[in-house]
This record gives structure tokens, sequence and C-alpha cells, in this order.
């Protein structure tokens, strides 16, 4: 184990398998090897692909892969699936669809169980995205879990995404709602084989046209276009139009600097995630689960206040008051 | 994260039989029971349930089969286990597996047969007891 980085630099797929699982852990050593791979890392394109569950996702993640590898991409996926609230189990069955895939040495699958987080994606994806991309992984697919119109983080952490929509699964007031729909850089009308595919792809378009950006924006500066596209997996249609889109937006956010104005942004997100996180680790080593009973019950029996008791705690672990 | 992860299975059904009922009840039972359960679904190849294995980095290989194809497909699932240098996942295998076979497919390195009847518990309760102990270790 001493050399995993090494062996995962060297594109050995079970080294990167096992850092994939020590990461997902929070193994203290993981950060210790993430650390290294930051280095290496960043030169893939991530591209998230969200939607509502059984839009059609990991059919077409396996079909954009397809594509990918006929272009000679080594691809790398993370498959997100929802965990158990009751029993923290979880059913991992977004393979189903990408077996085919299985046994291209230049595709590199993971499924991940959310374990509690809210968002779409695990907490450590991003991290897992890390080791991928420092392996040489480009482009990186994630998959959310099957999504509502909340689940927005993919867009934190994806470069390009892309939101899949079947038809019949809502009028055109759903598409005017906040969330979701927002962080599309890429519409695919999924299943466009079916009936009412095309009032899906209007509804959508009719959406996009009341962007106020696309009268308003700078013409002398690049501007994306977001298109809708159709596809139907299983007749392989519409996939190829679907990475060239992938690989325009890209083109995109290099030429108008947003790949960089990201990067910036998540950076900042990421090392206060990381402090935010350690803070949480010191309190749990410095608190017993007893104590915290106590305080809990005092508060909630109004005989302290969670303000004091927030003071207190974050004496314990060092932090200093604020002014 | 405390001391213990979830256990990580694979649920595989090899060869051409097309009967997953017994492989979905698997499933969600070791789902239940708190594990994180990689359903691949059915018509899977030796080299397609060692690879998923390997990238998915599971603790145990659960594989389900009704064909009688066993004897053909353990041991090629064994043997690409074996070559790929990987001799700390648990492989256990349920299904149709006449009595006469199963020293044979214990021979093989599998460490549990389960036929029909097995309660889902008794199978949780294998999968707890003998996955590799250190694999659940969260420091290397």
């Amino acid at each position: 184990m001493e050399n995993i980085v090494e062996r995962l630099l060297s594109g050995d797929r079970r080294a990167l398998a096992r850092m994939v699982t020590l990461i997902e852990n929070e193994v203290p050593a993981a950060r210790r090897y993430l650390a290294e791979l930051h280095r290496y890392a960043g030169k893939a394109h991530i591209v998230g692909v969200t939607g509502a569950p059984g839009a059609g996702k990991s059919t077409l993640v396996t079909h954009l892969v397809r594509e990918l590898r006929r272009r000679d991409a080594k691809v790398g996926v993370i498959a997100i699936d929802p965990t158990s609230p009751f029993t923290g189990g979880a059913i991992l069955g977004d393979r189903i669809r990408m077996m085919e895939l299985s046994g291209d040495p230049k595709v590199f699958i993971r499924s991940m169980a959310s374990r509690g987080n809210l968002g779409g994606l695990a907490a450590s994806t991003r991290d897992v995205v890390r080791a991928l991309d420092a392996a040489g992984y480009d482009p990186i697919i994630i998959e959310t879990v099957g999504t509502g119109q909340a689940e927005v983080e993919v867009m934190r952490t994806a470069q390009t995404v892309l939101v899949t929509s079947a038809p019949g699964m809502g009028d055109d007031v759903q598409a005017i709602k906040a969330g979701i729909l927002e962080i599309a850089d890429i519409f695919a009308v999924t299943k466009a084989d079916k009936p009412g595919a095309d009032q899906t792809v209007a509804e959508l378009a009719m959406l996009l046209s009341l962007d106020p950006m696309r009268r308003l924006h700078d013409k002398s500066q690049p501007y994306w276009r977001i298109p809708v596209l159709k596809t139907a997996a299983i007749k392989d249609q519409g996939i190829t139009q679907v990475v060239d889109a992938i690989k325009e937006h890209h083109d995109y956010l290099v030429k108008s600097g947003m790949l960089a104005h990201r990067a910036q942004r998540q950076v900042r997100s990421e090392v206060q995630a990381l402090i935010l996180n350690s803070v949480v680790n010191a309190l749990k080593a410095r608190t017993t689960e007893d104590e915290w009973q106590k305080l809990v019950d005092d508060i909630t029996t109004r005989e302290r206040d969670p303000y004091s008791v927030a003071s207190e705690l974050q004496e314990r672990i060092g932090l200093r008051q604020d002014p | 994260m405390a001391d213990t992860r979830p256990i990580r299975v694979l649920v595989a059904k090899p060869g051409l039989d097309g009967h997953d009922r017994g492989a979905k009840v698997i499933a969600r039972a070791l789902r239940d029971a708190g594990m994180e359960v990689i359903y691949t679904g059915i018509r899977q190849t030796p080299e397609m349930i060692v690879e998923a294995a390997i990238q998915e980095d599971v603790d145990a290989i659960l594989m389900s089969i009704l064909s009688g194809a066993h004897m053909a497909l353990f041991p090629k699932v064994m043997e690409l286990l074996k070559k790929e240098g990987v001799d700390d996942i648990l492989v256990a295998a349920g299904g149709i597996l006449p009595d006469e076979d199963i020293p044979a497919i214990k021979e093989m390195g599998i460490k549990g047969c389960f036929g029909p009847g097995t309660s889902t518990d008794e199978i949780i309760e294998f999968v707890r007891n003998n996955i590799q102990a250190d694999r659940l270790k969260t420091e290397v």
C-alpha cells in the first residue's frame, strides 16, 4: 500500500479503486494522498448528468461513453445512487445498464452511495473526481441520484451540466420553476422515440427563450446558447450531437474564461469545506455523547440556550469568539 | 467516519438464465442490513463480474445461478480473480447447486453455497462474518 499514489498514477486500476474506497470512507491517510494527487489533477473535463429518476440518465451515460470511446477518450464514470435513510444501506444499480462497458480498460466506472448527502451527490464525489482525474481519465462523467427540483450540487463540481428530461414528465409550468432546470448547460430530451418528445423540446425551448441574457449579453463576448437535443439511446440517435455539444461547451468555457473563474470559486468553497470538516472532527474528539445529550436536554428544556453552548464548545476547540 | 464503513457487495448473475428474483431479494435484504449492494443484473460474463468487483472495490461477490452452468462459470471467475491478484474478496454462490457439486465449488475458493430456502438472515450473517476483516479497517 505504501505507494498507492504511484500505482494509481501509473494506471493501476486496483490502486485507483482502493483509493476511492479510502476517500469515500474519509480515512485520515486519504487527505494526504489527495494532497499528492492534486498536482496531477485538473486536466479532465468534468461533466455532470442529472435528471429525474427514470429519465434515462444511466442509459444516456452508457451511450455517451461508447461514443467517447469511439473518439478514443479514456472515460471515468461516477454513478451515485441514494442511501436508505433508515438502514444506511443502498442498492447501486447504475451498472446494470453500463455492463457492456465493463471489460474496457479505458473505462472506469465507480458506483457511490449518497450516504446521507442531500444535494444529489455523495459528500466525497469531488475528491473521487480528483483521483480519477489524476489517473488520467478525461472526461469524467458524474451521474447524480435521480433528482427533483433542488438537487443542484452537481453544478459546483461539474464544469458542464447535462440535464435529462423525458417526455411526459410535466407541463410547461415545471419548466419555469427554479432549480434543476436552471443549471443546465445542455438539455437532452431522452426517449425521443416516445410520443410527446417534440412537445418537451418545445417547452424547454420556450423556457430558454425567456432568458434575458439571450438578448442582453455582451455581443463581443462568447455566449453559450443552451442547446436542447433529442436522444433515443436504444436507436443510437442524437448521441454524437450530445457528445459534440459537451465538447463545444468545454471550448466555450475555456474561451470565455469561465473555466478558470469556476475553478477559482470551487477552490474557495473546497477549502472552506475542509476547514468546516476539521472543526466538526475536532469537536467530536473533544466531546462525549453523554455530554452532548446533557447539553441537548438543557437546551430543549430552556435551561440553556444554543448560542452560549456553541460559544463554550468553540472555545474548547480553540476557536476564538466572534468579535 | 467511525472505524467501520458499510460493507460493499457485488450481486451478479453469471450466464444466460434470466431469472433474477432471488438475486433481487438477496440484494434488497443486504441493503436492509445496511450494506451497499452493487447490483449488476443478468447475463454477466465472468470477465464483467471480475472487472466490476475490482472497480467497485467490493468486499464480497455473491453469484446467483439457476441454469446449471455453474461448473463452467465459477472456475472462470475464480481464475480471473487470481490472475488479477485479487485474494481478499469473499466469494459465495446461490441458486440451484446440486449437492454433489458443492465440495468442488468450495474447493475453488467459493466460501459459501446457498440453495433455495436459505433465510436472508443466514446470508447476511455469512457475509458479515466472512469478509476479510482488514478490508474494513479505515487505516492502511
